[in-house]
């Protein structure tokens, strides 16, 4: 099943999307998606890979790290499926990147790999804007770069586990205007899901709801204003948005 | 006595008490020791910390700020999330990561925000302020500062803030205030906020700049240079004039 938040008539209902236009609420209505806003879905701490894919990692000039370079999303920047995102006015380089995200279905401390997807609840995507303009070397990718207002669509929805039955094979694509800009496949991750479960829950506890945004693959490009941005995630959804300028 | 709110658990009922300056609480006109109520961490969003803020240590580390990986020196703050797991309260345990040899407090002043604040000029940004508590970030002794730092700032219970909330008003001067760590007592750690390199309006500033700010959410500042090593069993202390004494105790974390 997939899992939704929306806002419909000013209140936030968690929905089961029964095809992509029509959901089904916990007491049984049903909604057409186009009379709704998509909320990003509920989450707790977001965790987002840096540098995952080995053609990524060189795309930017950087050797494979040897640990997983993780860093944290502001719940304060994500957005919901087909919302838009402002691209801030006098930057020259704001570029997607399209996840896998991992979400966490139970408490998690001290697993090792070999369990590790057993405490997986589900999948959804991620589209992780980065303003390269605002990099600076300290705590890279910082706060600015990746905690904007608006600039982590996350969603549409929460793809249950097991209608995932191979998190490790999916391809993973971007299209803008409708034309196809990033294409990789998860196959090509460098630390897997149950190994960034394994590195993460030997420190920290990792409670349900929290999500692991697993890196994206090559292939950025600019981004702007007026562009209709999806990123896909095979079998698990596509995550729609429109960049718009600040003003 | 009001402006000095703390949020504790007693008899298992939860209670929003007004705290004293020596630390007893008042509920319901009784006055209460401190050691006899469980203390819970203030109503809190998302929590933001910002490191390499004294002048005094830009300065000390500026050579190898000029030089690889840095090149430059910070342009803007530098800033990183504490994640709800972190988050510890006054008296509550602090465990240290089984692979650690040692870790290190980190006081700062926690600044509490008040109502929604995007974009706010720095001239503005007093009024968006609802309170400061004390905060100690601990942490694993930090070899750079080219990568987030997750496994050493990340660990479960390694974000104390408390004891207790002071409201804004009472503390008109918050960059007058010297904060200071105790081990086991000793005096171990000085920091005086008059060094910050951003002041909070600056730091107001900047964050809401690109990023919104809701009520309840916090950022902190003033963590210190040099740090100080502590281990199982050290009981530390951060204190500052008008915010009272944050204390916990670090224990060896449980090993499965």
């Amino acid at each position: 099943m997939r899992h939704a938040r929306i806002r419909a008539a000013g209140e936030d209902i968690d929905v089961v999307v029964e095809t992509p236009d029509r959901l089904r609420t916990a007491d049984g209505r049903v909604l057409n998606a186009n009379d709704v806003q998509w909320l990003p879905p509920r989450h707790g701490t977001i965790f987002a890979l840096g540098l995952n894919y080995a053609d990524h990692a060189a795309e930017l000039s950087f050797k494979a790290p040897e640990e997983p370079l993780i860093f944290i999303k502001a719940p304060s920047s994500l957005i919901g499926h087909k919302q838009n995102s402002v691209r801030p006015a006098n930057v020259e380089y704001m570029h997607y990147e399209a996840e896998l995200v991992a979400v966490i279905g139970r408490a998690a401390r001290h697993v090792g790999r070999d369990q590790a997807m057993q405490y997986i609840r589900g999948y959804t995507v991620c589209n992780d804007y980065a303003v390269r303009d605002y990099l600076e070397n300290y705590y890279r990718p910082n706060l600015r770069v990746k905690s904007r207002d608006t600039l982590t669509p996350l969603g549409p929805w929460v793809m249950d586990a097991e209608e995932v039955p191979d998190p490790h094979n999916l391809a993973v694509r971007t299209r803008v205007n409708g034309g196809l800009r990033q294409e990789g496949n998860t196959r090509d991750m460098i630390f897997t899901i149950p190994v960034l479960v394994e590195y993460l829950s030997r420190f920290l506890t990792l409670q349900p709801g929290d999500m692991i945004s697993t890196g994206t693959p090559k292939g950025l490009s600019d981004v702007r204003p007026g562009d209709v941005v999806e990123v896909e995630v095979e079998g698990v959804g596509v995550l729609e948005n429109r960049i718009i300028s600040e003003s | 006595m009001t402006g000095r709110d703390a949020w504790i658990r007693r008899a298992g009922v939860s209670a929003q008490v007004q705290v004293a300056a020596d630390g007893a609480v008042l509920l319901a006109g009784e006055r209460i020791p401190e050691q006899d109520v469980l203390w819970q961490v203030p109503p809190h969003g998302m929590v933001i910390g910002v490191a390499l803020n004294l002048r005094a240590q830009l300065q000390r580390l500026d050579a190898q700020f000029h030089a690889q990986p840095y090149i430059n020196p910070p342009q803007t703050p530098v800033l990183f999330i504490k994640p709800e797991n972190t988050l510890n309260a006054h008296r509550a345990p602090v465990p240290m990561p089984p692979d650690a040899s040692v870790i290190q407090p980190g006081a700062a002043l926690g600044v509490i925000i008040g109502r929604r604040a995007r974009r706010v000029p720095a001239g503005d940004a007093m009024s968006f302020i609802k309170g400061y508590t004390l905060c100690n970030d601990f942490s694993l002794p930090e070899t750079g500062y080219f990568r987030p730092p997750v496994r050493s700032k990340c660990f479960d219970g390694s974000g104390c803030l408390g004891p207790v909330r002071v409201a804004a008003a009472l503390l008109p001067q918050p960059h007058a205030l010297e904060l200071r760590t105790f081990v086991n007592g000793a005096l171990r750690q000085r920091v005086s906020l008059t060094d910050l390199a951003w002041g909070i309006p600056a730091l107001m500033e900047f964050i809401t700049g690109f990023m919104t700010l809701n009520e309840d959410d916090i950022f902190f500042t003033g963590l210190p240079d040099e740090r100080v090593d502590v281990g199982p069993g050290d009981e530390v202390t951060v204190e500052a004039e008008g915010l009272g004494r944050l204390c916990n105790r670090v224990i060896a974390a449980g090993v499965p």
